[in-house]
């Protein structure tokens, strides 16, 4: 039952996401610890579980991870 | 006495070499800061037009619209980092620092975009649309109808007048975060908040009535 998994995804809130204004914050430097291949999601884990919940900030860190990427083609 | 400068002047004692000198050419002034700003709207420009393509195939935007768009997202960056380039700390590269600006303008646009010609009113409630946000299976209705009962019982008995309007706006109508935080004259953060409150009222009610575990993500 696919729907359930993704309604249980959906509907769970995760104590430690940070919101989207500290990520936000923090969206370059995290980005560029993602990029160097350092474990950033260990070093900031509120930031990595909103990033995975929030389509919106989700969307910016992927956009903002593939210019850093592009730059290095 | 220039504070941007000052400011900018004691983070560019932190950075990398490339980002002292973008810091020391656009805190400065006459022909070599010019010559920075139109290198640094150049490179904004093509991150924002990659972001517009990037995101273009999900997008109902083409063509001139995503253009334009790529354009304003690029000279509003440009506009904010002047402007804030006092805030610039070193904790990354000055142009990561940078893109992230454009990369939100792009957001911005694109949300405020939507109101052009929306798929649906903001007032719109087809519930009959539910299952298939979740990715429900008709053949299996049997299975699902029940749960999907319990959670419309929700919204409507266990979210405050406002979390319910974003609730539907988001996940009935599909309306993107970003496009209902312009409509409402709110922000990306306070929307996010208002559901995240919700889905954990929602999910507390559906398990209480057992058709949910207790959530204990994040819980040690």
């Amino acid at each position: 039952m696919n729907g359930y998994s993704a309604l249980d995804r959906f509907l769970r809130a995760d104590p430690r996401d940070v919101g989207c204004a500290q990520a936000i914050e923090i969206l370059h430097v995290y980005a560029e610890l993602v990029a160097a291949g350092e474990p950033a999601e260990q070093r900031y884990p509120g930031i990595a579980v909103h990033l995975q919940a929030c389509g919106p900030c989700g969307e910016d860190f992927d956009g903002l991870l593939a210019a850093l990427r592009d730059e290095t083609c | 006495m220039n504070p941007v400068a000052d400011a900018t002047a004691a983070a560019a004692d932190q950075v990398d070499p490339e980002s002292a000198e973008w810091l020391g050419a656009l805190a400065g002034r006459g022909a070599q800061r010019e010559a920075a700003l139109a290198r640094l709207h150049e490179m904004l420009l093509r991150i924002a037009h990659r972001e517009c393509r990037r995101r273009g195939p999900r997008l109902r935007i083409t063509g001139p619209e995503l253009d334009d768009l790529a354009y304003q997202a690029a000279a509003d960056a440009l506009v904010a980092i002047t402007r804030k380039l006092g805030q610039f700390r070193g904790e990354s590269r000055f142009t990561t620092w940078a893109y992230k600006f454009v990369i939100l303008e792009v957001s911005d646009k694109i949300g405020r975009h939507f109101w052009r010609n929306p798929a649906v009113p903001l007032e719109a409630e087809d519930w009959d649309r539910l299952p298939d946000r979740f990715g429900f299976e008709p053949a299996q209705e049997a299975e699902w109808r029940d749960l999907l009962a319990a959670l419309r019982r929700a919204v409507d008995t266990e979210l405050t007048p406002r979390q319910r309007q974003v609730f539907v706006a988001i996940v009935v109508n599909n309306v993107p975060l970003d496009a209902l935080a312009v409509e409402l004259g709110s922000s990306r953060g306070a929307i996010y908040k208002m559901m995240f409150d919700a889905r954990r009222k929602l999910r507390a009610a559906l398990a209480a009535n057992g058709y949910m575990d207790h959530d204990t993500s994040g819980r040690s």
